[in-house]
């Protein structure tokens, strides 16, 4: 990695939110834009450039004519980087894999739905390599600028392995299955300080399963705690979707 | 223009060889806009425009196929993945159209904050678009960050007033995007008086700070293109407020309806050079965003944000789309005294911790209808009788824009015709920037089966 490596941002299907994350750098964006040579950020830069050492994409594969850009960005860049939920785990795209293709298309456009193009939503790393994951929907700031850092040091950002619920009792919160409610910090991948359950709300399950995530105690506690198969399932489609038997 | 884009498709799979002199040019992945388009142009060898076209490729989503079957409590948190920059204006649409299908009133202070959740997504995005996408433009240069170095202190100034704006949407709604506090019935958590007190001064020394970007923009006035064409510009209207949060849907040229009969304006439709549906009401196409909203309510702008339109030579009607930038920054302005007025509000009555009241849920149909930054959206839903979602509507501000972006680059045509490539090029850009289009957003659906048989998805095992 050159001393002030070339760095690009690119998206496929997503909501633009993690680079949005990026470009709410604000200050510190321009202290990171000296440290690193920006040669392709769509979101708010003109000059394109196609030679990179990093690539950090955001967004699901979704369609079979995304796979020849996704291959093409991997084999020039050193250092590819999923960015955000959609990258990483498929995200929030994956609610469709649940559905038939034909239902979904015609929900939408009708008649017209010929004239789209698509496919089961699916993480970057169904397709091409990935040498690093930013998680979450949409990711941490902090952990963004940290995992850049890193890079420019030569290593690798690994994210935390284990479950929200470690942060969780760190903010000090109660636990929402104490207030009746699912939450699935029990098996989501930490690194979020457990933000949304800080917030008032429950753990959605945005950075994807941690690696060793032990679904069936998972599954024993939301049953002792009253909920049924179909209220674990509503949440565990919401970002578990991609690769598992939900 | 279906038709003239069909017969194009076929000229070129005819294979009619492009001859000498004519020449396309391709703005292939509008830069500094969110999400995928595409400006193509064709031009004969004295470069002159003989047509150019808005084309959106973005991948579609199938949101409104998404939510079917799912739980009325995860519809706000699905659908503010639609877009990153308008997420809490999607939450917030989204709790008004489930809200409205049960039945659902929120108390006074949930209403308040709301609004000021509206407002400080308004000035974050507003205050994204004009300096970090727009204002490179007006330089001449490629992007914001080269004015670090030849214009530090406007950056620093617009970047400083930016931070507020999003400490401003964490601190109401929890994050600054996709946040949790908002649900249906009510808020998840609310702000301290405390900190309520401390964004109080924040948001007065943003006041001043936006003096400035004002100014700044008043200086460059002269940068922006002379070109005007009227069309319909369509908002929410009320009488006693620049409408943001709540209001009727109202027009130009037509009368003002309720958001419950939003199809009756917003008549969508597809064609085959966009992902993306188009929209028309009375004339061939219409326009909303900041531009709309300023045309149809200017009356009840702020004080402040009223001398602030004086300052840039804002009047309405404004028939000049590019100017739709230039309205963004009045509405910062206003955004950010009726703000500090609904604070000053909270603080005097004390704010009050209310558990959300559970939410009686029976089948029906509702529909929410906000302005976010590029202008009205609409969400319509009906609900089962387990309140599970039966069917969805979203109709987003930049769908109802695209026809009007083609319409104004068509009349655009004769003033760009004879310029050089990397000026017509520069000129279209600007144009489509300037509505600020959320393109990631405009994929979605409309039930145009018209079927009466739609039932609850049933979910496919994988
Ligand atoms: S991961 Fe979330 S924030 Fe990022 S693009 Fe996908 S939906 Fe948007
Ligand atoms: S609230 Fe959720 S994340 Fe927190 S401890 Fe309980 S289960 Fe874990
Ligand atoms: S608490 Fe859960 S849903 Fe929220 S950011 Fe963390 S991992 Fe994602």
């Amino acid at each position: 990695m050159p001393a002030k490596p070339k760095v690009a941002f690119f998206d496929f299907a997503g909501c633009e939110g993690d680079q949005l994350q990026v470009a709410n750098l604000e200050e510190r964006l321009l202290d990171l834009a000296s440290h690193i040579d920006i040669v392709r950020f769509r979101e708010i830069k003109s000059i394109k450039q196609d030679n990179y050492d990093i690539a950090f994409v955001e967004g699901s594969i979704t369609r079979p004519e995304d796979e020849p850009r996704i291959r093409e960005i991997r084999d020039r860049a050193t250092i590819l980087v999923a960015l955000g939920a959609c990258a990483t785990i498929g995200g929030i795209n994956c609610l469709k894999n649940f559905l038939s293709e034909s239902e979904y298309r015609a929900t939408v456009y009708g008649q017209f739905s010929r004239w789209y193009s698509t496919y089961a939503a699916r993480p970057l790393s169904a397709v091409v390599r990935v040498d690093m994951d930013i998680h979450g929907c949409p990711v941490d700031r902090d952990e963004f600028a940290r995992a850049v850092k890193e890079l420019l040091l030569g290593k690798i950002y690994s994210p935390p392995d284990y479950p929200v619920c470690v942060e969780c009792k760190m903010a000090g919160n109660i636990c929402r299955y104490e207030q009746g409610k699912l939450c699935l910090g029990i098996v989501t991948r930490a690194g979020c300080k457990a933000c949304c359950v800080s917030e008032g709300s429950v753990c959605w399950g945005c950075r994807g399963p941690a690696p060793d995530a032990n679904m069936d105690a998972a599954g024993q506690i939301m049953d002792s705690h009253g909920f049924s198969w179909l209220d674990a399932q509503d949440h565990l489609r919401l970002y578990f979707g991609f690769n598992s038997r939900l | 223009m279906t038709k003239a884009a069909a017969k194009e498709k076929k000229e070129k799979k005819s294979g009619s060889p492009a001859a000498a002199g004519p020449r396309k040019l391709e703005v292939k992945h509008l830069t500094r806009v969110e999400g995928h388009g595409n400006i193509i142009v064709k031009l004969d060898a004295k470069n002159h425009v003989q047509d150019c076209r808005w084309e959106i490729v973005e991948a579609p989503r199938f949101f409104e196929a998404m939510v079917q079957g799912r739980p009325y409590e995860d519809i706000h948190h699905i659908v503010s993945r639609i877009c990153g920059i308008c997420s809490i204006g999607h939450q917030l649409c989204s709790i008004q159209a489930t809200e409205d299908a049960f039945g659902f009133n929120a108390s006074e202070q949930t209403l308040e904050l709301r609004k000021l959740a509206l407002h400080a997504e308004n000035l974050q995005s507003h205050l994204l678009h004009i300096g970090y996408l727009v204002l490179p433009d007006l330089l001449g240069v490629d992007s914001v960050l080269p004015l670090a170095q030849t214009h530090r202190e406007e950056l620093l100034n617009l970047v400083a007033c930016r931070r507020v704006a999003n400490e401003f949407s964490r601190l109401i709604c929890g994050r600054t995007t996709h946040p949790q506090r908002l649900i249906p019935g009510g808020m998840e958590k609310i702000p301290t008086r405390a900190e309520l007190q401390e964004l109080q001064s924040k948001l007065e020394g943003s006041l001043s700070r936006m003096d400035r970007i004002v100014d700044l923009f008043a200086a460059l006035a002269d940068k922006w293109p002379d070109f005007k064409r009227p069309t319909e510009y369509v908002a929410l209207v009320s009488p006693s407020e620049y409408a943001l949060y709540s209001g009727e849907i109202g027009s130009s040229s037509d009368i003002n309806r309720p958001a419950s009969l939003y199809r009756q304006v917003t008549n969508e439709y597809c064609v085959p050079q966009s992902t993306a549906k188009w929209a028309k009401n009375t004339g061939e196409s219409y326009m909303v965003g900041a531009l709309a909203r300023f045309n149809l309510n200017h009356r009840l702008l702020k004080p402040g944000a009223r001398q602030a339109a004086q300052k840039l030579g804002l009047k309405a009607p404004e028939h000049n789309p590019y100017l739709n930038t230039v309205a963004q920054l009045v509405e910062c302005v206003h955004s950010t005294e009726d703000s500090l007025e609904i604070i000053a509000g909270l603080l005097a009555r004390g704010l009050k911790h209310e558990t959300p009241p559970t939410i009686r849920v029976k089948a029906g149909k509702g529909v929410g209808a906000v302005e976010v930054p590029r202008g009205i959206l609409i969400h319509s839903y009906e609900y089962s009788d387990e309140g599970r979602i039966i069917s969805a509507d979203c109709v987003i501000p930049t769908n109802q824009n695209h026809g009007n972006i083609q319409m104004d680059m068509d009349a655009l045509k004769p003033m760009l015709s004879g310029l050089e490539p990397e000026a017509i090029e520069l000129k279209l850009s600007m144009l489509v920037r300037g509505y600020d289009p959320c393109i990631s957003c405009s994929t979605h659906l409309l039930d145009v089966s018209g079927t009466p048989a739609r039932k609850l998805v049933k979910f496919v095992r994988v």
